[in-house]
């Protein structure tokens, strides 16, 4: 039984190789590419507005929001890393429902991947925001001795981002195809129905996980008081 | 192995041509749809709010304008009230002097119309009262009025007052001509006579007469000369009886009081009591 689409080999040349996974990442991009495009190559600015251009901006300016709530400032900054964040994530969750279809994101190389990008925005949208100085300061703050931990909390965030997708995503996977060898018939349905509703959670989980990470990389310090308070101004 | 490093990075790269894709074909056009459409409703509104303005103002302007119109109304309706109110009062004025004039003009005539009605009565009264004496005498006493009369002229001649006889005795010496006499009818010798012998006797120095008759004259005798005269005629009963008359006329021209009683018309002592009152 294949648990990982990794393990669905289509063509090998050396190194290189061409596995369930990125074909059906490639297909997955496909399809949210040219949904957006199809629905985007029409749009109104004034008047009645199609259902599709309503859903799309109600999806983008909700995305929109949620990373002004975390606190990223102006979140159009962030909204294409942690926008497709989500979006890949749910497309490739809301597609079990397709049969014999094996999301990618339950994959470890594909949430590896994911939780690998992570690992680099958060420096990058960091030093971009405040700095390299400033960035790499953080690490040794409040003290030099908490240096290491900052490094091993950074590594293994990442890996907890990692582990976390895809233990849910591949032990979904796996339920269904267990659940399909025992009760082929009503049990597995629900179990899709659950599937859903766990894919899109842990699409929600990682994309603000991911947020709240560069968010607080991307926090300007201000400096510490000198304990003598300003004189206050005449009124 | 559960992780292919091949598969690792080649998701990597997926992903990475995924931002852009997605960036270039749904994030950038649906944020500048919401830009430009939250761009038109922001220009729409200021554009609201700026003809808003516009028509306060347009308001504000209409309303000084009916102001100042209701202003230069009322400043029109009163001048107009003015002029209407002196040109009442002119034309009142013009109306009350036309009414007064006419007044006065019918005033006058009837004035005149009475004095004319009264001398024609008074010049009728006496000739009426002449010929019935003339004729009571004729046909009662068998005497002549014209001789009654000038022996009574006559007698009065005699019996002047001695005062009244130097005045006319001085007046009849220093007249340069004769004196004369008017009489309203023709004397007779003997009356001439009798005149001329009464005032040789009572006047010392010679008197020449120079005999006249006055055509419309009162009935009478008058003896003029030197500025004096001695007149002896009906004329002062004929006054009396004039103004008694004139009276009784002033009483019937003016208007009875609104509440008053009439008044009872003015009798003539000696007269003939007239049943209807004397009509102008």
């Amino acid at each position: 039984m294949n648990l990982s689409s990794d393990q669905q080999i289509l063509w090998q040349h050396g190194f290189f190789k061409l596995d369930g996974t990125i074909v059906t990442t490639w297909a997955l991009m496909l399809l949210l590419t040219l949904g957006s495009w199809l629905i985007t190559r029409k749009l109104v600015t004034q008047g009645a507005i199609s259902r599709w251009q309503a859903a799309l901006e109600i999806i983008v300016t909700g995305i929109d929001e949620q990373i002004g709530a975390v606190g990223l400032s102006p979140p159009q900054g962030y909204l294409a890393f942690l926008g497709t964040l989500f979006l890949f994530v749910a497309t490739a969750s809301l597609c079990t429902v397709i049969p014999g279809y094996l999301p990618p994101t339950g994959s470890l190389s594909t949430t590896a991947a994911l939780a690998l990008c992570v690992f680099a925005a958060v420096p990058y949208f960091g030093i971009r925001r405040q700095g390299l100085a400033a960035y790499l300061k953080t690490y040794v703050e409040p003290t030099p001795i908490m240096l290491p931990f900052n490094i091993i909390s950074e590594l293994s965030r990442t890996l907890a981002l990692a582990v976390r997708l895809f233990g849910n995503m591949m032990s979904g996977a796996m339920i269904i195809a267990i659940l399909l060898t025992i009760t082929p018939l009503l049990f597995p349905i629900v179990m899709t129905a659950l599937g859903l509703l766990t894919g899109m959670v842990q699409a929600y989980i990682f994309s603000i996980l991911a947020a709240v990470y560069i968010a607080a990389a991307t926090v300007v310090r201000k400096p510490k008081s000198t304990g003598q308070a300003a004189p206050m101004p005449a009124a | 192995m559960l992780i292919d490093w091949f598969t690792v990075g080649a998701q990597a790269v997926n992903f990475l041509v995924l931002i852009w894709l997605l960036r270039r074909f749904l994030y950038r056009p649906i944020l500048k749809a919401i830009d430009a459409r939250e761009k038109r409703i922001a220009d729409q509104l200021a554009d609201a709010a700026k003809k808003r303005g516009e028509a306060e103002q347009e308001r504000d302007a209409l309303q000084l304008r009916n102001q100042a119109f209701d202003e230069q109304r009322a400043a029109l309706l009163g001048q107009a009230t003015a002029e209407a109110a002196a040109e009442r009062e002119r034309l009142l004025g013009q109306a009350r002097s036309a009414g007064e004039e006419l007044s006065a003009k019918q005033a006058s005539k009837l004035q005149a119309e009475r004095a004319g009605l009264s001398q024609a009565l008074a010049r009728l009264v006496g000739e009426e009262v002449m010929a019935i004496a003339r004729k009571a005498l004729t046909d009662l006493a068998t005497a002549n009025l014209e001789e009654r009369i000038s022996e009574v002229f006559t007698r009065r001649l005699k019996e002047l007052d001695a005062e009244a006889k130097a005045t006319l005795g001085a007046a009849l010496r220093n007249s340069a001509g004769p004196a004369l006499l008017r009489s309203s009818f023709e004397l007779q010798a003997g009356a001439r006579a009798a005149i001329q012998t009464a005032l040789d006797h009572t006047f010392p120095a010679p008197v020449r007469l120079q005999f006249e008759i006055a055509p419309g004259g009162l009935c009478g005798i008058e003896l003029s000369a030197g500025g004096q005269k001695l007149a002896w005629n009906i004329a002062d009963y004929l006054g009396i009886l004039q103004g008694k008359l004139n009276a009784l006329l002033d009483a019937q021209s003016r208007p009875p009081p609104a509440a008053a009683p009439r008044p009872e018309p003015v009798k003539v002592p000696g007269a003939v009591p007239a049943p209807q009152a004397v009509a102008v």
